[in-house]
């Protein structure tokens, strides 16, 4: 599985950085976690509203720091 | 409980600049003009001002639906309505700065083109509900609407002007898509919104409402004489509002998305108060820089010194906020209103990194037009707004 974290680097990509790894060893799966931070990479995504979650290349939320109980149902 | 440390130093700090006994230094400016500065601040401004802006600007960033703007913006959406939202936009989507860029590269590549995109570009970080509060409150009224005004003006200009002069080439460049925004959200009706915010603007206004000029009685007096009763009013609609209309999850995320702004910016703005204290002095005393040099450079209504004003506008970054105080010290020290109004209109929109990133979107040559385009039009706005006011 690969997890995208897509936004420019604010305060908010990080929180969701940082949720998406509790949530990994919360439910100790396995996933490659990766920071786009490219603005061009994150449009093509079609994500305007960060921080922008990605599995496996598609968008799965938009705008919003998901907590770590989201980002575990998503995960499962 | 991390969090409640942060906000238990940011208490003390203020409480700290609140009571500041700049008095007892044994040294005078410009240290004691950057000291004095801050603690003018502290009293006049964070309690009435900042902290109900604040509020004001977690509301908007997780009551108002971003998804039901962003769909304006769309390729297939109507182009009217594209320039009329994007430069209004601003005060809703880009309380934040890194929020503008994501929203202005989708608008280009993937929505309703180079035009809309350029107009949400400037007006996004211009007008921001925070900086619209501040600027009024610190330079007066006068700035801060024209400021409102002079942004939307500018943001449709500068929109449709990049997109007459850039027709050709972007017909072959743009491939339309999807815009993603996350989902609407449907529990409230726009005018139970639009009555929440206005109840909560209204505290705002009446609580920071000034002291009219001596001998000047009627309305005004008596509004002046009224306003804690009015402040009060407006506070408790505002939370009856908030009790029935609102869940409580969107309660708490209200808090929690205030408090975030409330970390963003409070340090800077700190910092900010502080040099410009340092380097400007506060409105009556000089700091490091002389006030001739400022007044050579910046004073009265030159094309000159409108000119001047924008161009160090342009290429300076400041952050969120930071420009009113810093304003505030050049003005002290004898800028004029004309050029003050040019870098306004300059300075938050533009900086030499947010360049950078633009012009890896739409290119160099885009960008430097984009950048000329601004300049120009502030400068010609100053020279207007300079000679009005005189």
């Amino acid at each position: 599985m690969k997890i995208e974290i897509l936004g420019p680097g604010c305060p908010n990509c990080k929180k969701l950085y940082e949720n998406v790894q509790q949530a990994l060893s919360n439910t100790g799966k396995d996933a490659e976690v990766v920071k786009v931070i490219d603005i061009l990479k994150i449009t093509e995504y079609g994500v305007m509203m960060t921080p922008g979650l990605a599995i496996d290349g598609e968008v799965r939320s938009v705008g919003k720091v998901l907590t770590v109980e989201e980002i575990k149902t998503l995960i499962q | 409980m991390k969090e409640k440390w942060k906000f238990f130093i940011m208490t003390v700090a203020f409480l700290g600049c609140f009571y500041l006994p700049v008095e007892l230094l044994p040294f005078r400016n410009p240290v004691f003009e950057a000291l004095a500065l801050v603690r003018w601040y502290a009293r006049e401004h964070v309690l009435l001002c900042l902290v109900p802006a604040f509020l004001i600007a977690g509301a908007i960033s997780v009551f108002i639906s971003q998804a039901s703007v962003i769909k304006y913006f769309g390729a297939k959406a109507n182009k009217f309505l594209s320039y009329g939202v994007a430069s209004i936009s601003g005060t809703i989507l880009a309380v934040c700065s890194c929020t503008v860029l994501p929203i202005f590269s989708g608008i280009y590549k993937r929505g309703a083109g180079l035009g809309p995109a350029a107009a949400f570009l400037y007006s996004g970080p211009a007008i921001n509900v925070l900086a619209i509060i501040l600027t009024a409150r610190i330079l007066g009224w006068q700035l801060g609407l024209a400021r409102v005004i002079c942004s939307v003006i500018f943001s449709i200009v500068v929109g449709l002007l990049m997109h007459i002069i850039f027709l050709k080439e972007e017909r072959l460049e743009r491939d339309a898509g999807e815009l993603l925004a996350g989902e609407e959200d449907t529990s409230r009706s726009l005018l139970q919104d639009a009555l929440y915010f206005s109840s909560m603007v209204g505290f705002l206004v009446f609580a920071n409402w000034a002291r009219p000029q001596t001998g000047d009685h009627g309305i005004w007096n008596f509004i002046y004489g009224a306003k804690w009763y009015l402040s009060a009013g407006f506070l408790v609609l505002t939370a009856l509002m908030l009790a029935s209309w609102f869940r409580k999850d969107e309660r708490t995320e209200w808090v929690s998305s205030s408090w975030y702004f409330a970390k963003q910016i409070m340090p800077y703005l700190f910092i900010g108060v502080l040099i410009a204290g340092l380097l400007l002095g506060s409105p009556g005393g000089e700091g490091i820089i002389p006030s001739w040099v400022i007044e050579n450079a910046v004073g009265g209504n030159s094309l000159a010194s409108n000119f001047f004003a924008s161009i160090a506008g342009a290429f300076m970054y400041f952050a969120t906020l930071t420009e009113v105080p810093i304003l505030q010290g050049l003005i002290g020290a004898g800028m004029g209103k004309g050029p003050a109004l040019a870098l306004l209109l300059a300075g938050p929109a533009l900086s030499l990194p947010n360049m950078l990133v633009i012009r890896k979107v739409i290119g160099t040559k885009k960008t430097a037009v984009y950048v000329s385009l601004v300049v120009i039009m502030a400068t010609i706005s100053g020279i207007i707004f300079g000679n009005i006011v005189n």
